[in-house]
């Protein structure tokens, strides 16, 4: 018989807040935490606003005493992984080298070897100031269009060392996978550990996998979801080059910016987090009277050509199916044993950049034909806006969530929306919840799709 | 009942050549291609020499108008492209309607692309105001949208090279791109494998591509000492468990393979090269930047490799051979990798470990980093093959801690006792472990 899924805790970090509790209730208020970035003086970018995790105050309150040290070799992402990791195995009263004392002869939940991790990661850019103090050692040309001197940089014969102004341990700051590491450094797993790099789908593909991880006996439980802050200067300027970012001008309202499925709204604004869930064998977690908030029933991937996305060339129609978002629903659906009328809510990818969300609704649309209408979209991107790798894991929580609710949060949409999809404002409510569909669409193309189960 | 994966169609771009008869001769020679960095001016850093890929062109593996949508792609992404060509090719999937493209997905293991490094370097030395030690971020904003590219960036992404795979070969499968250092393309191809079997995808394009040969690339392997620094003798600088090893040498490429369910192969006609029998994936939770000490993570990866292929580490056939006739190592040439791999496979194979050969390839075409284990696994598939096995170049001193069948300096002639079951192993800082098991393929 096939192995179930359930999610037994929820670890989460947003602009919302530190905690499961912060992200629903500000949800439930329809409370958009997307204001002027206080990180950095971003008014040279062409949007100012973000949605930082303002009340995250870094990993150190996080990590046993013995790790804290560790903190600093860690880039924000990861920092904000470790803190959604022991959030959630607090949330779902799980054991583990990282909840005991040292020398605590008290057993943990699972054997170190049953229990993985799959952390999604985004390209973590190098701390500007970091790189830069050091390269300004080696700084040659004019004034108005210097370059660095690599002879100067170099720690050889004729070289002036420059490089050795980074620390030596410098480059694992960086490492997509040290989001992972660190969390089966500090909790002691030693199952299968992956890090899924696919932008905004890396939640998703990441719990799909820990799902299967799973399924197949490789571990009873993982931690899994995602994290990451593209509020830097190389996220920022990727964003905006990308062509994502809403200009935001003077307004420092940027839920009101970010209208999902709007063909007028003009663009997306980058929030950051963490979503990390643990994921247990539906019959382990129940031995151990854990509280179930939803099971996996289904996951789903797929690939869209995205060739002319990446190209820059993305002129054409608006509105037309995305076979493969529609693939990755469907794909979903099969594995769930369900049909589209079986979905009663959906979070879906919507970040409010009007091509993307068309292809999104355009296959929502093949999918769901005219029911579509009357399924609630619970679209997140007012609210903690773009968080990247993140996202899947964030969209998987509120999920959960509103099946453990029994209830629809607020939403909130400034603009125009399509009379025929329930997208518009809203100020949420109780609701009859069996199956929620979760989706999320990358840049460039990887599309996942998982469907939540509410729990009995 | 279980779904059988076979493997296809394999296709590699290495510093050694982008096809794969001729490479597998050089190995077999024990040439390698180390020499100074051409890409950009290291004469004056502690390790100034690197094993680069050389003439490559990718209109040799696409047709020219294919190859131009790709053009923009940065050089991993490339190189991906032509292994896949390869692979796509040899495995027949280039002929119409060879594969139903919503079943077949894409899983690798690629690198992030290399920085834009004029336009990047120039931003942060314009954004930084020395007077007060402080990056000036509204300065560093107006600089950056000024001088770089949109294209470059998006290129240098870690899902990039998925984006032209999924393009280049119509895969409309479930499709990732995982990073787990330099254990990337073996997790991949583990995945891939687990993917197939399960009934998600029929076939599977997957492996790895990475090129780190540039400036900040090399930078932070320096700063971490992990690479070799013998600039007066960079030809035998690669030397894996040899008593005077002093690091990795840095290499670059790509190893793309087609991995495909057993009965979607024979239906069409395609004959299988091996068959995937086995994954192992685990992790050491130990440390950031050491292996745990006792090998005991590797130990697992490679256990669960062999237990889901149904062979028992501890018996031999009739013959008194093991079971398993070779293993890649990772073999990097770190003192400590290739001491404790060394105790790992001694822990899985008990008394039969030093019969059992044990090479490292990455003597002779450097560490491809995220592409090394794909590249490696496929020299597994040539062992078995040709009955022949790579040697590990430059052993010439013992180290006691390492003291098993290497296949010091010259190739072994197998071909009387066959090849048929290889491991390949690949583990990646932060403690990523990951092994392969193949064995030749029996209807």
């Amino acid at each position: 018989m096939r192995r179930r899924t359930v999610i037994t805790g929820i670890g989460t970090v947003s602009g919302l807040g530190t905690g499961v509790e912060a992200l629903w209730q500000g949800l439930s208020a329809g409370r958009s935490a997307l204001k002027p970035i206080r990180a950095f003086d971003a008014s040279g970018f062409v949007c100012r606003l973000g949605g930082e995790a303002a009340d995250f105050t870094g990993a150190k309150d996080f990590v046993p005493k013995s790790y804290r040290k560790a903190v600093k070799v860690m880039a924000r992402d990861s920092e904000l992984a470790v803190a959604g990791a022991k959030l959630a195995v607090d949330d779902a009263r799980l054991v583990t080298r990282g909840t005991l004392p040292e020398d605590s002869a008290e057993k943990t939940s699972y054997p170190s070897g049953r229990l993985g991790c799959q952390i999604g990661a985004g390209l973590i850019a190098a701390e500007t100031a970091e790189l830069s103090m050091a390269m300004a050692t080696a700084k040659v040309g004019p004034a108005e269009s210097p370059s660095l001197d690599l002879k100067a940089w170099g720690t050889g014969e004729g070289g002036a060392g420059a490089m050795n102004n980074l620390p030596p341990l410098w480059m694992l700051k960086y490492l997509p996978n040290m989001l992972a590491c660190h969390v089966t450094i500090i909790h002691g797993a030693e199952g299968p550990s992956n890090t899924i790099t696919c932008a905004e789908a890396s939640g998703l593909l990441s719990i799909g996998e820990s799902a299967r991880v799973i399924e197949r006996g490789d571990a009873d439980a993982c931690f899994s979801g995602g994290a990451e802050s593209k509020i830097t200067l190389m996220g920022l300027l990727r964003m905006q080059l990308a062509g994502r970012l809403a200009p935001s001008g003077d307004i420092e309202d940027g839920g009101s910016l970010v209208r999902p499925y709007d063909p007028r709204s003009g663009g997306t604004i980058m929030g950051e987090g963490a979503g990390i869930l643990i994921l247990e064998e539906a019959s382990a977690a129940a031995g151990r009277g854990a509280r179930v908030y939803a099971e996996v029933a289904g996951f789903g991937a797929s690939h869209s050509d995205a060739m002319d996305v990446l190209a820059g060339d993305t002129a054409g129609p608006l509105v037309y199916d995305d076979e493969g978002i529609r693939f990755a629903v469907e794909n979903a659906l099969e594995d769930a044993g369900l049909d589209a009328g079986d979905i009663d809510a959906i979070v879906p990818h919507a970040t409010g950049v009007p091509a993307a969300d068309a292809r999104e609704l355009g296959a929502f649309r093949a999918v769901f034909g005219s029911r579509l209408s009357s399924v609630p979209l619970v679209t997140l991107a007012p609210v903690v806006g773009d968080c990247a790798a993140a996202q899947g894991g964030l969209s998987a929580a509120v999920a959960a969530l509103c099946l453990h609710h029994q209830r629809l949060p607020a939403r909130i949409h400034a603009g125009t929306h399509h009379p025929d999809i329930q997208a518009g404002a809203f100020p949420g409510g109780s609701a009859t919840l069996r199956h929620i569909l979760v989706l999320n669409s990358s840049l460039g193309g990887q599309n996942a799709a998982i469907i939540l189960r509410a729990a009995g | 009942m279980t779904r059988r994966v076979v493997i296809t169609g394999m296709g590699w771009v290495t510093p050694l050549g982008h096809d794969v008869p001729s490479v597998w001769q050089r190995l077999l020679r024990g040439e390698n291609a180390v020499g100074p960095v051409t890409r950009f001016e290291a004469s004056t850093w502690a390790t100034n020499f690197a094993a680069e890929v050389r003439n490559f062109r990718l209109e040799d593996f696409l047709p020219p108008d294919r190859a131009r949508v790709h053009r923009g792609g940065s050089v991993s992404t490339l190189f991906a492209l032509a292994a896949a060509a390869q692979a796509w090719k040899q495995a027949g999937f280039d002929r119409p309607g060879a594969f139903a493209p919503r079943r077949v997905g894409v899983y690798v293991g690629a690198g992030e692309g290399s920085l834009d490094y004029t336009p990047f370097n120039a931003t942060n030395l314009l954004g930084w105001k020395a007077d007060t030690r402080t990056v000036d971020s509204v300065a560093w904003a107006r600089a950056g949208t000024a001088l770089m590219n949109r294209r470059a960036e998006l290129e240098q992404e870690p899902n990039a090279a998925l984006t032209h795979l999924a393009h280049a070969f119509n895969c409309r499968g479930p499709s990732s791109n995982c990073m787990t250092a330099c254990a990337a393309s073996t997790q991949a191809i583990g995945e891939a494998f687990e993917i197939i079997r399960r009934g998600d995808a029929d076939a599977m394009l997957t492996g790895g591509a990475h090129s780190m040969i540039h400036p900040l690339g090399m930078t932070g392997f320096i700063r971490l000492t992990a690479m070799s620094t013998r600039r007066d003798d960079p030809a035998t600088a690669a030397r894996p468990f040899d008593q005077s090893r002093d690091g990795f040498v840095m290499g670059e490429g790509a190893g793309m393979l087609v991995l495909e369910e057993l009965g979607h192969a024979l239906a069409r006609g395609a004959s299988p090269l091996v068959e995937v029998a086995g994954y192992g994936s685990t992790a050491d939770a130990f440390r950031i930047t050491d292996i745990q000490p006792d090998g005991r993570g590797a130990a697992a990866a490679m256990s669960q490799a062999l237990r889901q292929a149904g062979i028992d580490p501890r018996e031999t056939d009739d013959s008194g051979r093991p079971l398993v006739h070779y293993i890649s190592a990772h073999g990097t040439g770190t003192q400590e990798n290739d001491k404790i791999e060394t105790a790992a496979v001694k822990s899985v194979f008990g008394p039969h470990a030093p019969r059992i050969p044990f090479s490292s390839v990455k003597s002779m075409l450097g560490h491809l980093i995220q592409a090394a284990g794909a590249v490696e696994l496929m020299t597994c598939i040539q062992a078995i093959r040709t009955g022949f096995l790579p040697p590990t170049m430059n052993l010439r001193t013992p180290d006691p801690n390492c003291d098993l069948d290497y296949i010091p300096n010259a190739p072994r002639d197998e071909r009387s006792r066959g090849v048929r079951a290889c491991l390949s192993n690949s583990f990646g800082f932060g403690g990523q472990n990951d092994t392969i098991l193949i064995r030749a393929y029996v209807n």
